[in-house]
């Protein structure tokens, strides 16, 4: 048997549908599991992304400079970086956000929504950069598996043909939305 | 027809087609079962020439040229899906998509929208330019429908089947380039029209999200595609 491959998966500025949609595979996850060791995932409990992962599933839009920071960080960790899902791929939903000013978007998530609320947090957590971005804005990305979220169908399609050694071929498959 | 209309031979994708000389290669390929893709044409409304996904090649000719506004010439050498083309469609395509709001998960037209089967179509998996995210008002003050101009691609279908069809001219464009926006009346919110008819005609042309009907939400609005065929052809049978 051949030595199996290593998936990562991850999400950054995204709602883990694409995470459930993983999931969604269903009984084929016995298969995935039989191609791929799971080494990094919000599913598994390692806290540091490791070294020569094979392929790596990123969920998420990049919207602050800690996601910058790991998504740097995967692309030089990964041989196959799969842009997952719509938020990864055009930033999506996040991306909403970006005909608006930094200072307005926070006014509004937490000072007019928010009645009483007169803090805006800035300790401890990430700076949001002035827009969300697709993933390509910042690595080369070498699939884009695109959907909001993703059909459990092409997910496992994607990962099956990245294991044999072919490029899925996704452009004719896949939607957007 | 009349019998002083002449008939031109030409090769669309290596097949000898017939044609009548007032015809453009965009309908002659229809007739043949030829597919080109296109945004801004629709049957019944007059050709606008508009959205270029329709470009074609001509043997002799080193631009590409819109296939709804080419007429048929004798002889002519068409070319529907070069890679050449299928690359600028591609760049087009990304294009319309980079330059305004176009989120498919939350619109109201996802799964019915005509920008985002062709993405599919020619084989767009992600946008190369940089998004715009321009600030772009909805206006919501109709009482049946909704203008959003986010998801518009300035195809201008609405503007023509309010104009051609149901005679109002309600709809009506503004400025140009990258600023192109429609407009009701002289540019006043759509609820204060005095010339709309509320037929609708312009929601269910539309191709995308950028018209839908008031309550509709995430993937609710389907277009009454059979719409304008069935006005055409009722409107023939009276002449």
């Amino acid at each position: 048997m051949n030595k199996k491959l290593t998936l990562a998966t991850l999400w950054l500025d995204g709602c883990s549908g694409c995470h459930m949609s993983l999931v969604d595979v269903d009984e084929r996850l016995i298969d995935v599991a039989g191609i791929y060791d799971i080494v990094f995932s919000p599913l598994v409990d390692v806290k540091e992304f490791p070294e020569n992962v094979d392929v790596t599933l990123l969920e998420g839009a990049i919207s602050t400079d800690e996601d910058v920071e790991m998504v740097k960080r995967v692309r030089k960790s990964t041989k196959t970086l799969i842009a997952f899902g719509d938020c990864a791929v055009t930033a999506n939903v996040p991306s909403m956000r970006n005909q608006f000013k930094v200072e307005d978007v926070f006014k509004r998530g937490y000072l007019e929504t928010t009645p009483g609320n007169d803090i805006i947090p800035s300790v401890n957590i990430p700076k949001l950069l002035e827009k969300a971005y697709p993933v390509h804005n910042f690595v080369h990305v070498d699939v884009f598996l695109h959907g909001c979220p993703p059909s459990a169908d092409n997910i496992f399609y994607t990962l099956v043909e990245i294991a044999e050694g072919r490029t899925p071929e996704l452009s004719k498959r896949a939607r957007f939305g | 027809m009349s019998s002083s209309v002449k008939i031109k031979t030409l090769t669309i994708d290596e097949r000898q087609v017939g044609a009548r000389e007032d015809q453009t290669i965009l309908d002659v390929a229809r007739e043949n079962g030829i597919k080109i893709p296109t945004l801004c044409s629709l049957k019944g409304l007059s050709a606008y020439g508009g959205c270029r996904m329709c470009i074609v090649e001509i043997a002799g000719t080193p631009k590409l040229l819109p296939s709804c506004m080419t007429t048929v010439e004798e002889g002519m050498v068409v070319t529907t899906n070069s890679d050449r083309i299928k690359k600028y469609r591609r760049s087009l395509l990304e294009l319309y998509f980079s330059e305004r709001n176009h989120v498919c998960s939350v619109c109201a037209t996802n799964g019915y929208c005509e920008l985002q089967s062709m993405a599919q179509e020619v084989e767009m998996t992600h946008v190369h330019f940089p998004y715009m995210y321009p600030q772009l008002d909805i206006d919501a003050t109709h009482e049946r429908f909704i203008l959003d101009h986010n998801r518009c691609i300035s195809c201008t279908r609405c503007v023509r089947v309010c104009d051609e069809i149901e005679g109002a001219h309600t709809l009506d464009i503004k400025d140009r380039g990258i600023d192109i926006r429609v407009i009701t009346d002289l540019d006043h919110p759509w609820g204060e029209s005095e010339t709309c008819t509320q037929c609708g005609k312009c929601v269910h042309v539309c191709p995308t999200g950028a018209l839908i009907e008031r309550g509709k939400s995430v993937g609710e609005m389907s277009k009454r595609k059979q719409l304008l065929p069935y006005l055409t052809k009722m409107r023939e049978a009276h002449e």
